[in-house]
């Protein structure tokens, strides 16, 4: 048998499993709109999705990933109770722009989950379920919580504009921590040349006045800046909990102590790590090994799906330089970004049909 | 034969004619100049073929070229992995240009990439749609906002009098190709301080990809002599 018939079989029985436990298989297209995948990921989105054109709809992609199209699909068939658990299997495509020895289309086995009322039990059913699809491969299981540097940002003492400032490039490791140290200094040297800043008298000597931007939204900002700059920096101390919950990075039950360090200087980590706290015992009650799985509290980060809680991948111990084998986490912000408001908790994770082969290694050729 | 690709217009063609008959290799046009075919007078078994420059990286890339002439921005623009299958033979020292991104000079409130990124999240949240940057160098401007960690952009087309765009409403900002900057400030705009994303340079390109049989490699080793001789 051939390695794509393996690959096949794998997929099937994955799907097979995931759907006996209570999801419903759904069947995504292939072609998605470009504005949806563009507004969300931006034009990032182009180095890693084939783009085609549609004479009727515009631009389209070939799907890279399913959580969008999964999100459209359930937020449109919506009927009142908007819980839900679905299973899919099929390609995805993705551009290579710098490594062709990357394989540029593959198979996806994955399942989500849509659920107000446990959002913990949703986590772990979702690890445990692609846990168990992956059988006794030997694996490294990493783990993460954007949930947790979420709630740290959100409760920083400072101008909830520099939150958000903080918040919109927490997919950006470097840009965030960038901002992070503009946020700490006490003088800013990008608002001293805005000393003695008068509206009309500032534009006298500059060029025309061109495009769509408008001299209100410059004064605006400058105004904000101006602001900006009176207010107090963020504390060392503040900052310092910041780069610690960054560098940790554990097995579970070591890294829950290192978490449960930080709370003296920012106690409004406790929720969140309450959260984390409780989603361990339950995946102790289902039988994970925690000592086995590692915590990195910036797990997740650059990955480009805007994972916003628990986060996880599988990574084979035998071929250490494959991708991950299944990756998957918690998406509840895409869900209120594609349904302009309407927001559901979702968590979900895929599985490579693929690479458990090529973990495994293709014993016999008959 | 071996192939030489060069710019079949313009001042990029005049500085290559000139550049190789300074070391004996006479570029010429067959008919009137403004005919794309050619000949190599100075060296033995060169053949010309005159392209359009943005051409000129993928022939090479391709092999369809053994050498080639063309700015560095096309060759990085066109060829993520241009290293692959190119190689540099010499920088022939003129034809530079700076690929740079631009914004109108009356926004005095953005001088850095830092503002840009912060401008492009308010233009996001006024107007409803993400910022648009005009350029023909998609992947080279995609590339640099990424690493630079700008978010809320798009990048539009444009493949010629970028510079208006702005005017016309088209467009916010620019990333495009200046020598001088006297086209971006006659159209009211300005560089920012860290938008300088590559400098280009007119050069001299070999393809590895391109079949040098026995018989090419004495011409190509000719041919090289005469051109490397400084």
């Amino acid at each position: 048998m051939n390695e794509q018939k393996w690959i096949e079989i794998e997929a099937d029985r994955i799907l097979r499993l995931f759907s006996n436990s209570g999801a419903q298989i759904v069947q995504p297209a292939v072609l998605q709109r470009a504005d949806t995948l563009l507004d969300l990921y931006g034009e990032d989105i182009r180095a890693r999705a084939y783009v085609t054109s549609d004479p009727f709809n515009g631009e389209m992609m070939l799907r890279p990933d399913f959580t969008v199209p999964i999100v459209k699909t359930h937020m449109t068939g919506l009927t009142g109770n908007d819980t839900a658990r679905y299973a899919y299997c099929g390609k995805v495509f993705r551009r290579q722009e710098k490594n062709s020895e990357r394989v540029s289309e593959y198979l996806q086995v994955g399942y989500e989950i849509f659920d107000r009322t446990d959002v913990i039990k949703s986590d772990t059913d979702v690890f445990c379920i692609i846990k168990k699809a992956l059988g006794d491969l030997p694996l490294r299981v990493a783990t993460g919580d954007i949930g947790i540097l979420m709630t740290a940002v959100s409760s920083l003492k400072t101008t909830s504009s520099r939150q958000k400032a903080l918040l919109r490039h927490l997919w950006r490791p470097q840009r965030f921590l960038a901002i992070l140290e503009k946020f700490t200094n006490e003088v800013s040297v990008s608002i001293e040349r805005f000393d003695g800043f008068q509206a009309e008298k500032s534009f006298a000597n500059q060029a025309k006045e061109i495009g769509l931007r408008s001299k209100s939204e410059i004064i605006e900002r400058i105004e904000n800046l101006l602001q900006d700059s009176k207010e107090a920096p963020i504390s060392t101390t503040e900052l310092d909990v910041i780069n610690s919950l960054l560098k940790i990075g554990d097995k579970c039950p070591q890294a829950l102590v290192k978490l449960k360090d930080l709370l003296t200087d920012m106690p409004a980590l406790g929720s969140a790590i309450e959260k984390f706290e409780k989603r361990l015992s339950a995946l102790d009650n289902a039988n994970v090994d925690l000592s086995s799985i590692d915590f990195e509290a910036s797990y997740g980060r650059t990955s480009m799906e805007y994972y916003d809680g628990f986060v996880f991948g599988f990574y084979s111990e035998n071929h250490i330089n494959l991708p991950p084998i299944a990756t998957g986490g918690r998406y509840d912000a895409l869900t209120k970004h594609i349904d302009k408001g309407r927001a559901i908790p979702a968590v979900g994770g895929v599985v490579r049909p693929d690479l458990i082969i090529q973990s495994k290694g293709i014993e016999d050729n008959d | 034969m071996i192939k030489l690709g060069v710019p079949s217009k313009g001042r990029l063609m005049e500085e290559t004619f000139s550049w190789f008959a300074s070391r004996g290799v006479h570029l010429k046009h067959t008919g009137s100049k403004r005919e794309y075919a050619g000949y190599v007078k100075g060296v033995q078994g060169i053949e010309l073929t005159l392209l359009s420059a943005g051409e000129i990286p993928i022939e090479l890339n391709e092999g369809r070229i053994h050498f080639g002439v063309t700015g560095s921005d096309l060759v990085f623009e066109k060829l993520p992995n241009w290293d692959q299958n190119l190689e540099i033979v010499k920088y022939l020292g003129f034809g530079f240009a700076d690929l740079v991104l631009s914004v109108p000079k009356f926004w005095i409130d953005v001088d850095t990439l830092d503002d840009f990124d912060s401008v492009a999240e308010a233009f996001r949240e006024k107007h409803g749609f993400r910022l648009r940057i005009a350029t023909k160098y998609h992947y080279l401007v995609r590339e640099f906002l990424k690493s630079a960690g700008v978010a809320d952009y798009q990048l539009v087309d444009s493949q010629g009098a970028t510079e208006g765009t702005v005017k016309n409403e088209t467009a916010e900002a620019i990333a495009d190709i200046t020598s001088t900057g006297e086209t971006l400030k006659a159209n009211h705009l300005k560089i920012l301080t860290d938008g300088l994303i590559h400098k280009s340079e007119a050069t001299l390109y070999k393809s590895k990809s391109a079949f040098f049989g026995k018989e090419l490699v004495n011409a190509e080793s000719k041919f090289l002599a005469h051109i490397l001789n400084d």
